[in-house]
């Protein structure tokens, strides 16, 4: 369990974060949501210790930041970062899930036949068991983000934060990868911009604006427009099949 | 056959397949390994005076483990043997492996390819203290070795200014160390050049211009064993934190969600391998191209691994090293050329080879 409160974050001379809060929630995929520039993947990062709030608590386990070594963090906390750095180094996807079990060892241990058994079982939940000696570079975008969702899943930590996991992805990965993390029943939060991604695949929201989250809630309660339009300035309508609601977006109110 | 027992099935033959991987590149490694061995034989028989393989593993094994002396060998080669080519090819061997190694590391700590033994700015450093004792004897009293004294103390003088620039916004970023080491780097070259400029002398001049592209000509038994121990320290440490490499490798965000802090692991494994460089270039110059080289054609053979790549690169640019060093001492005999002109010539189109191999987007 993940818990942040009144986090402040000062970058140069920006006020990132003013106040923000946001928890993980037992075996729930929330969702961190909000306009470019509100702090979404600078509140995510506070979490797992790559920025340190000016002001603030972060709790791991009821344990402040702080007081935890970078491994301790890793080991309650794995991460789906925006890096792309793996792609040009010519990596195959079993040593890159492998990394995942780094936590597991020390320094100067070699990995196990268990830790390849774990990468193994991780690459098969993803649905890309055989892809082991492939090499990164040569996946589709799909496949890349799955990959790196399996390298989290051999980290074996109770917690997952995703930064923007449907990045540059088309429509059908952008779904393929929601189902994927909805269907591990981590406790997760993943940073999306995709309004109609994140009141489908997500259990609970958290709207972010200028460095504060404004609204929390199961998805039916922040995504109307009377929320959404003040903070976006746009227009919002909620449309209805029958099965799902989603929103459709108008021009900018000037 | 039930779909559990197919997965299994096809879990196992990856995982031997994986196994098959790994035994090829530990092999490749015993492979290389060995042909270093070799090459330093070979290369320790050549010269004006050719010594064959087994007179020179008697002549190591009469000093080192007693072997009777016998008369195929004359007194010189005795003198030639373990005198002179010993300890400059061993020079080569430990220099050629830091650089390497070095390489290695800079390259996975900026993330960038281009990345090389010398872009701290140590090697600068090295050469303005070099300079500064072979142009007007400056730490003449520190006796027979005061130029690769003088060498080490400029490297360390450097290592500390990049560090206090790199640091003093915060963490130790790749581009923070980057600019700081170009930074550091053509201020001490500039002070290395106005020392040649005001020493006005020729001969001085022709002495820092030998020292600054390198030569294993001022191999010794006495210096040896401080650059094995300080550059062979510096070359373990590194490979006990070959996964933080990878890690690093992956991205900033990806180390840290993965327990390696980079701040403090850039730190640590730069002052390191500073250290390394300060070794090798107060021994033998300032060698270019091998610790650039010898990582990239190390990584096409063993893939980008750190725990393979690391002995990869050391074994490769020990290789590099000695066989540039037979070629700088015998082109132009019985004149040496700077082996740093050697490497250069071999190294340029090397790189120009693997850069049109590499992958399109890489």
């Amino acid at each position: 369990m993940i818990a942040a409160t009144g986090i402040d974050l000062r970058l140069g001379a920006v006020d990132v974060l003013a106040g923000a809060q946001l928890c993980t929630r037992p075996g729930q995929v929330v969702g961190l949501i909000g306009p470019n520039g509100s702090g979404k993947s600078s509140l995510l990062r506070c979490l797992y210790g790559m920025l340190r709030p000016n002001r603030g608590a972060v709790l791991i386990g009821g344990e402040a930041i702080e007081s935890l070594s970078q491994r301790s963090i890793a080991r309650a906390v794995a991460v789906v970062a925006q890096d792309t750095s793996a792609d040009g180094i010519g990596i195959t996807v079993g040593e890159f899930v492998l990394l995942g079990r780094h936590i597991h060892r020390g320094d100067h241990q070699g990995f196990t036949d268990h830790d390849r058994r774990v990468a193994l079982d991780a690459l098969a939940l993803v649905d890309l068991s055989g892809f082991a000696e492939r090499s990164l570079h040569e996946l589709s975008g799909g496949e890349r983000q799955r990959v790196m969702i399996a390298r989290c899943i051999a980290q074996q930590s109770p917690v997952m934060l995703l930064d923007e996991p449907t990045n540059h992805l088309d429509v059908r990965y952008q779904h393929e990868t929601l189902m994927l993390v909805r269907s591990l029943e981590i406790d997760s939060i993943v940073v999306l911009h995709d309004l109609n991604l994140a009141g489908r695949y997500c259990d609970h929201l958290a709207l972010l604006d200028r460095g504060t989250v404004v609204h929390q809630g199961p998805p039916e309660n922040v995504l109307r427009s009377d929320v959404l339009e003040p903070v976006y300035g746009i227009e919002v309508r909620r449309l209805a099949d029958g099965q799902h609601t989603y929103l459709a977006f108008g021009p900018p109110s000037l | 056959m039930s779909a559990q027992h197919e997965a299994a099935t096809a879990d196992r033959a990856q995982s031997a397949s994986s196994a098959g991987w790994d035994w090829s590149r530990r092999s490749t490694l015993i492979g290389l390994a060995l042909v270093s061995v070799v090459s330093m034989i070979v290369a320790i028989g050549l010269g004006p005076v050719w010594v064959t393989p087994p007179t020179v593993l008697r002549i190591i094994g009469h000093h080192t483990i007693g072997v009777p002396e016998i008369a195929s060998w004359a007194r010189t080669d005795d003198a030639i043997i373990w005198e002179v080519r010993l300890p400059r090819v061993l020079l080569g061997v430990i220099v050629g492996s830091a650089l390497g190694v070095v390489g290695v590391t800079l390259q996975a700590l900026v993330r960038n390819p281009l990345a090389e033994p010398y872009i701290l700015g140590v090697s600068s450093g090295a050469s303005a203290g070099a300079a500064a004792a072979i142009l007007f004897g400056v730490g003449s009293e520190l006796g027979a070795e005061s130029v690769s004294s003088m060498a080490f103390l400029g490297a360390l003088g450097a290592l500390a200014i990049v560090l206090a620039l790199a640091r003093s916004t915060g963490r130790i970023t790749p581009s923070r160390m980057l600019v700081a080491g170009g930074a550091v780097s053509y201020l001490l070259s500039a002070t290395t050049s106005l020392l040649i400029l005001f020493a006005d002398s020729t001969e001085g001049a022709r002495a820092v211009m030998f020292w600054l592209l390198g030569s294993l000509a001022n191999a010794d038994w006495s210096t040896l064993p401080i650059g094995y121990f300080g550059m062979g320290v510096g070359m373990v440490l590194v490979f006990w934190w070959r996964r933080r490499l990878d890690l690093l490798a992956l991205g900033e965000d990806t180390a840290m969600a993965s327990g390696v802090d980079p701040g403090r692991t850039r730190l640590i494994l730069v002052v390191v391998v500073a250290l390394c460089v300060g070794f090798a270039v107060s021994l033998s110059g300032g060698i270019g191209f091998v610790g650039l080289a010898a990582p990239h054609i190390a990584r096409r053979i063993v893939g980008p691994i750190h725990r393979h790549l690391i002995p990869a690169s050391a074994a490769l640019g020990a290789l590099i090293l000695v066989w540039a060093d037979v070629a700088a001492r015998m082109a132009l005999q019985p004149r040496e050329l700077p082996i740093g002109v050697v490497t250069g010539v071999l190294g340029a189109p090397v790189l120009v080879a693997l850069v049109r191999k590499l992958p399109h987007n890489s």
